[in-house]
């Protein structure tokens, strides 16, 4: 109790007055939970990538900092942040210095748009989606700046490796969303969340709300596998990870870049795969929406719709694209090109058609 | 939440740059600093680099670049479109707008038209990889 009410005064001490002095304080909020969802979320990660791949190479991974190595990606940054930072004498240092930022601006600033829980959006922007495949081509600049400002003939190819590929899946990325908007008729994320949530015109049985989510219905189903597919090749993960195939290209686009601002390419790349699967969470299976009861009562309230769902389905599709990634050899660029071409793009625009016929006689 | 939502948008912008500048700060006071030539210079598996890396490369990249440019235009086109989709096909008729099969035929040439050009980057090789 005491506890409590030191809290209580804290809130109403400092927090109160703050907010009457500063009304624009609580814009600051999202910006906060952003970058704490970034953070953790790649400390997190580094750690399970580590554990999951050590895990299906039969090896132990991580252990000596902390219960079962958790601590570990906290020493990695640490190593990361106290390490010399050299910038080659041929670069071209301006441009050098700029990529880590517009690599890492697209990662925060689609986190704006995405419903983590219910009514917890930074910004429920009316056109939503179409930002957030926007915004998420601003990072292929990002990897073909560093690539050619490095002037290194490893980081040039990477880079160009990079633009082809991102460029390449972004368009059975954007066309697989489309069937999203077509079934939802709105762009706003929060709504689409809502759209599979169920609801008294809902078909499915009470007691299995996820049959509401996108996923279940037969374009959505295959606009799932795409947008997977897609996102596996857009944020560079294997089997799709021409851009910085180690064993090629040293490190691919960033071969030179040390230090911290290695690390935050790094952190980019983490949080992008916390994030694709974030948004195919959000479009194909539901978001936030509980898959077993929508409202509970008790103990079950905590199943409920809410954040914890979220979290439940990307930590799935994280653990997803790690296997895949510790399973699948790495593809060449003319087989990451036909892929794309001749498979992916054409199914997608099948599916525009399937679509439309679903919205016809199934209804919106 | 007050204010207009891309307000958001904009303290979202200046707080990445922010933290990305903060993590390079943080670092700069941390870590050492003992530049030499040799660190200096350009990476190339320990070997003497040979020449500058801003050279030539395959025209290929340019050509996937401007399919990329068709295709995805032809997308951004789809949105508006997709979006109205339930509504035309479902209130059309009750609102005396005409056929609700109108926007589908619409869109139908639209895409045959860019398929057509698909086809045709396909049968020329466009989308082969040219590996001499």
């Amino acid at each position: 109790m005491a506890e409590r009410g030191w809290l209580e005064n804290w809130v109403n001490g400092i927090v109160q007055p703050l907010y009457e002095v500063a009304p624009w304080i609580v814009h600051l909020v999202p910006i906060l939970w952003i970058l704490i969802l970034i953070v953790g979320s790649v400390l997190i990660l580094i750690w399970a990538e580590r554990k999951v791949s050590a895990d299906i190479q039969s090896r132990v991974g991580p252990l000596h900092h902390g219960p079962y190595g958790l601590f570990q990606s906290i020493w990695d940054a640490l190593k990361l942040l106290t390490k010399e930072d050299t910038i080659p004498k041929q670069a071209d240092r301006l441009v050098f210095c700029v990529a880590p930022y517009i690599v890492f601006l697209p990662a925060i600033l689609a986190y704006v748009v995405i419903p983590v829980g219910n009514g917890l959006i930074a910004a429920d922007l009316n056109v939503g989606l179409w930002y957030l495949v926007a915004v998420g081509s601003i990072a292929v600049l990002g990897i073909i700046v560093a690539g050619w400002a490095s002037n290194n003939k490893w980081s040039l190819l990477g880079g160009m490796r990079a633009a082809a590929q991102l460029i390449t899946y972004e368009i059975p990325m954007f066309l697989s969303v489309v069937v999203i908007i077509m079934m939802a008729g709105t762009l706003s994320l929060d709504q689409i969340v809502r759209s599979q949530s169920g609801g008294s015109w809902s078909l499915a049985p009470p007691d299995a709300p996820f049959l509401n989510w996108n996923c279940f219905t037969l374009p959505g189903m295959i606009a799932a596998v795409l947008y997977l597919v897609a996102a596996l090749a857009e944020v560079n993960r294997q089997p799709f990870d021409l851009p910085e195939s180690e064993s090629e290209l040293v490190s691919g686009f960033n071969t030179e870049y040390s230090g911290m601002r290695f690390g935050i390419f790094f952190v980019a790349e983490f949080s992008n795969t916390a994030l694709v699967s974030g948004i195919a969470a959000t479009l194909f299976f539901g978001g936030w929406s509980s898959p077993i009861v929508s409202e509970g009562e008790g103990f079950w309230r905590i199943f409920g719709d809410g954040v914890l769902w979220y979290f439940v389905k990307i930590t799935i599709l994280i653990y997803c694209m790690m296997w895949v990634k510790w399973t699948l050899p790495r593809v060449r660029i003319d087989q990451m090109l036909q892929i794309a071409w001749k498979g992916l793009i054409p199914l997608a625009l099948i599916n525009i058609a399937i679509a439309v016929a679903h919205v016809a006689w199934v209804g919106a | 939440m007050t204010g207009h939502p891309y307000l958001q948008l904009l303290i979202m912008t200046v707080g990445g740059i922010l933290f990305v500048a903060a993590a390079m700060i943080v670092s700069w006071l941390l870590r050492p600093n003992r530049p030499s030539e040799v660190k200096a210079s350009t990476y190339e598996c320990g070997e003497e680099p040979v020449g500058s890396a801003w050279f030539q490369f395959p025209a290929q990249f340019y050509l996937i670049a401007l399919l990329f440019v068709v295709f995805e235009v032809e997308a951004a086109f789809l949105i508006p479109w997709a979006l109205k989709l339930g509504d035309f096909l479902h209130h059309a008729a009750a609102e005396g707008v005409g056929s609700p099969w109108f926007v589908v035929v619409e869109m139908a040439i639209f895409l045959a038209i860019l398929i057509l050009g698909w086809v045709y980057a396909l049968r020329k090789g466009a989308l082969e990889w040219i590996t001499e």
